[in-house]
C-alpha cells in the first residue's frame, strides 16, 4: 500500500505533477490564511497607532494579502474535499463563488496598493474594506471547531 | 359489569377532559397586564434604533442577502431551517396590512415579551422571545416607535412548513410551560452597572444564548450550561463556548472581546465566520459602551468547560 503510494508519487513527480500532491491539505490552507491574518494584524497595529505609520510595511502587508488571496483557491482542487474540518463542503459545491470571493480580496488589496494610504487613518479605512471580505467568506465557507 | 365499564369509561373521559382543560389553563397564551404598556409616552427613537441593532431584527426579518439601506425593509420571507421544520419569517415592516403597522403597542409588546401573537395565539420560539422577554417596557416602546419609521413592504411571506405536531400552535403552550421564563439566566453576586447592562443586552435583546447555549431534544436550554457552546444547527462545526472557561475566548481580555464585536477580528487576526457574521455586524452599530458592557458580562458569567 505504502509502496504503491510512493510509486504513484514518483510517477507523478516524474511527469511534473508532483504539485497535485502538495496542495489541498488543511496545513497548507491554514498556512496561507495565517499569512493573510498576520498581514491584517500588521495593518491593524498601524491603524490603531500601536506601530508608527510606515509606507514600506503597509505595502508589504497589502502585497502579502493580495498574493495569498490570489493563490488560495488553488488549495481546493476537486478531490480534496475530505480530511479538513475547517473547510466547508460548500467550497466545492459553489467553487466559482468561493474563488470569486478570494480574488475579490486580492483585487481590493491591489486597489489599496495602487493608492497607498498616507497615514494611519487611511490604513484604518482600507482595513474596513479588506475586512469585509474576510467575514463575507468565513460566513459561508469556513467551519469553526 | 356493563355499567361498571361505562363508569370506568366516563371516568377516563373525565380525566381526559380535565387534563385537556388543565393543559389549556396552564399553557394558555398569557399577555402582559394592560398597565404594563400604559403611560410610556412618546418613544425615544434614538434609543429605539440602538435596541433594534442590539436585537438583530434584520438578521431574520430583512430579505435574504439584503445589505445597507435595504436591510431596513423588514419584508420577511427568509426561510429558517430548524430540527422542527422550516419557518418563513413574517413581514414586520410598518405596512398596515402585510406588516405590523396596524398593531397596537400592547400587541407588539406581547409578541416580543410573551410570545403571544396579534390574535392571542402562541408564537414559535424560533422568534427569540424567550430572550426578548427580559426587555423593559420602555425599550419595547422605543423599538416599536423606531420600526414604525422604517420603509413599508407589501411582501407576504409563505406559511411555515412544519410537520405535525409542530404545526399546532396550541402545543407551544407545553413548550412555554416547561421552558419559558423571563428570570435572569445567571445570578451574578457582585455586578456593577456595566456588568448589569451587559447582562441585559446579552440575556435580553442580544439573545446570544439562543445560539451559544446547548439545548435538550425539546429545545429547552440545558441547566448550568449557559453560553457553554452548542452544536451548530446548520450542520458541521460548533458554536463556541463564550464563558471564561472557553478554550479560545477564555484567554481574551475584555478589550479583545469588545474589539471582536466591533471589527470581527480575533486577537490573532482570525476573522468572524458563520452565523456570527450578521450578529457582529449588528453589534458594530452599537455605541462602544454597550460592546464593553457585553464583554464585561461575558467575563463575569460562570466558567463552563
Ligand atoms: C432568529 C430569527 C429572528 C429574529 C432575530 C427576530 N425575529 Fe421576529 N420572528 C421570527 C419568526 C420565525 C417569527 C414567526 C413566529 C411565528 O410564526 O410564530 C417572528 C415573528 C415576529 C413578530 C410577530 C409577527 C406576526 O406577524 O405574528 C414580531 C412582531 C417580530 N417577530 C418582531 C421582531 C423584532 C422587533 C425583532 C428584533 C428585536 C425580531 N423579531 C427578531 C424570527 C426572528
Ligand atoms: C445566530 C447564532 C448566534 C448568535 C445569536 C450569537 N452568536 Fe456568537 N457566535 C456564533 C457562531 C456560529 C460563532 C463562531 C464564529 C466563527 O465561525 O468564526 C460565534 C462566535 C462568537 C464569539 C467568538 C468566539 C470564538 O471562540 O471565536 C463571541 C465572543 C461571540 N460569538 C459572542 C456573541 C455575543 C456577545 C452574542 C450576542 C450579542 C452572540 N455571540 C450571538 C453564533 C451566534
Ligand atoms: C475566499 C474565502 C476567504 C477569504 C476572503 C478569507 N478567508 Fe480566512 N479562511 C478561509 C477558509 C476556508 C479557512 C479555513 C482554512 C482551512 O481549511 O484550514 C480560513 C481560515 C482562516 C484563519 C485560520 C487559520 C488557522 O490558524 O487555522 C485565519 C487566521 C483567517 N482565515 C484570516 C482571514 C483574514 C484576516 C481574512 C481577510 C483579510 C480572510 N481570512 C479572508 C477562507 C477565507
Amino acid at each position: 500500500m505504502k509502496l504503491r503510494l510512493i510509486a504513484t508519487a514518483a510517477i507523478l513527480a516524474t511527469f511534473g505533477l508532483g504539485s497535485a500532491f502538495a496542495v489541498g491539505t488543511h496545513e497548507d490552507r491554514e498556512a496561507i490564511m495565517k499569512k493573510v491574518g498576520g498581514a491584517t494584524g500588521a495593518l491593524a497595529a498601524i491603524a490603531k497607532g500601536e506601530k508608527p505609520y510606515d509606507a514600506e510595511a503597509v505595502k508589504a502587508a497589502l502585497s502579502t494579502i493580495s498574493e495569498n488571496a490570489k493563490a488560495f483557491p488553488d488549495q481546493f482542487p476537486p478531490g480534496s474535499e475530505t480530511g479538513d474540518k475547517a473547510a466547508s463542503p460548500k467550497i466545492w459545491e459553489t467553487f466559482d463563488d468561493f474563488k470569486a470571493k478570494s480574488l475579490k480580496l486580492s483585487a481590493d488589496a491591489d486597489a489599496v496598493l495602487a493608492q497607498l494610504p498616507a497615514d494611519a487613518a487611511g490604513v484604518g479605512a482600507a482595513l474596513k474594506t479588506l475586512g469585509a471580505n474576510c467575514g463575507g467568506c468565513h460566513q459561508v465557507y469556513r467551519i469553526k471547531e | 359489569m356493563f355499567a361498571r365499564l361505562i363508569r370506568i369509561l366516563l371516568c377516563l373521559i373525565g380525566v381526559g377532559v380535565i387534563g385537556a382543560v388543565a393543559f389549556y389553563i396552564v399553557t394558555a397564551p398569557s399577555p402582559q397586564p394592560d398597565e404594563h404598556w400604559a403611560g410610556l409616552g412618546d418613544p425615544d427613537l434614538a434609543n429605539g434604533e440602538r435596541i433594534f441593532w442590539a436585537g438583530g431584527c434584520v438578521s431574520c426579518h430583512a430579505a435574504k442577502g439584503a445589505e445597507g439601506e435595504a436591510q431596513l425593509v423588514l419584508s420577511g420571507g427568509l426561510p429558517l431551517a430548524s430540527p422542527f421544520g422550516t419557518f418563513h419569517v413574517p413581514n414586520i415592516s410598518p405596512d398596515e396590512t402585510a406588516g405590523i403597522g396596524g398593531w397596537t403597542l400592547a400587541q407588539f409588546g406581547n409578541a416580543m415579551t410573551r410570545g403571544v401573537g396579534r390574535n392571542g395565539e402562541h408564537l414559535y420560539p424560533s422568534f427569540p422571545y424567550g430572550s426578548y422577554a427580559r426587555m423593559t417596557a420602555k425599550d419595547i416602546n422605543d423599538l416599536y416607535g423606531y420600526i414604525r419609521t422604517l420603509p413599508k413592504s407589501t411582501n407576504v411571506a409563505a406559511p411555515h412548513d412544519l410537520p405535525f405536531p409542530f404545526n399546532i400552535r396550541l402545543s407551544l403552550g407545553g413548550w412555554k410551560f416547561l421552558y419559558f421564563t423571563d428570570a435572569p439566566r445567571v445570578t451574578l453576586a457582585s455586578a456593577d452597572d456595566k456588568v448589569k447592562r451587559g447582562q441585559y443586552l446579552v440575556e435580553g435583546p442580544g439573545h446570544c444564548g439562543e445560539c451559544h447555549t446547548p439545548r435538550n431534544a425539546l429545545g429547552g436550554f440545558l441547566a448550568d450550561q449557559w453560553l457553554a457552546g452548542a452544536p451548530n444547527p446548520e450542520g458541521k462545526g460548533r458554536i463556541p463556548n463564550i464563558t471564561p472557561g472557553s478554550k479560545s475566548i477564555g484567554e481574551w481580555s475584555e478589550a479583545d472581546i469588545a474589539t471582536y464585536l466591533e471589527t470581527g477580528f480575533t486577537p490573532d487576526f482570525d476573522s468572524v465566520g458563520g452565523s456570527m457574521v450578521e450578529v457582529q455586524k449588528n453589534m458594530a452599530r452599537l455605541p462602544a459602551e454597550d460592546r464593553e458592557a457585553i464583554a464585561a458580562y461575558l467575563k463575569a458569567v460562570p466558567a463552563r468547560q
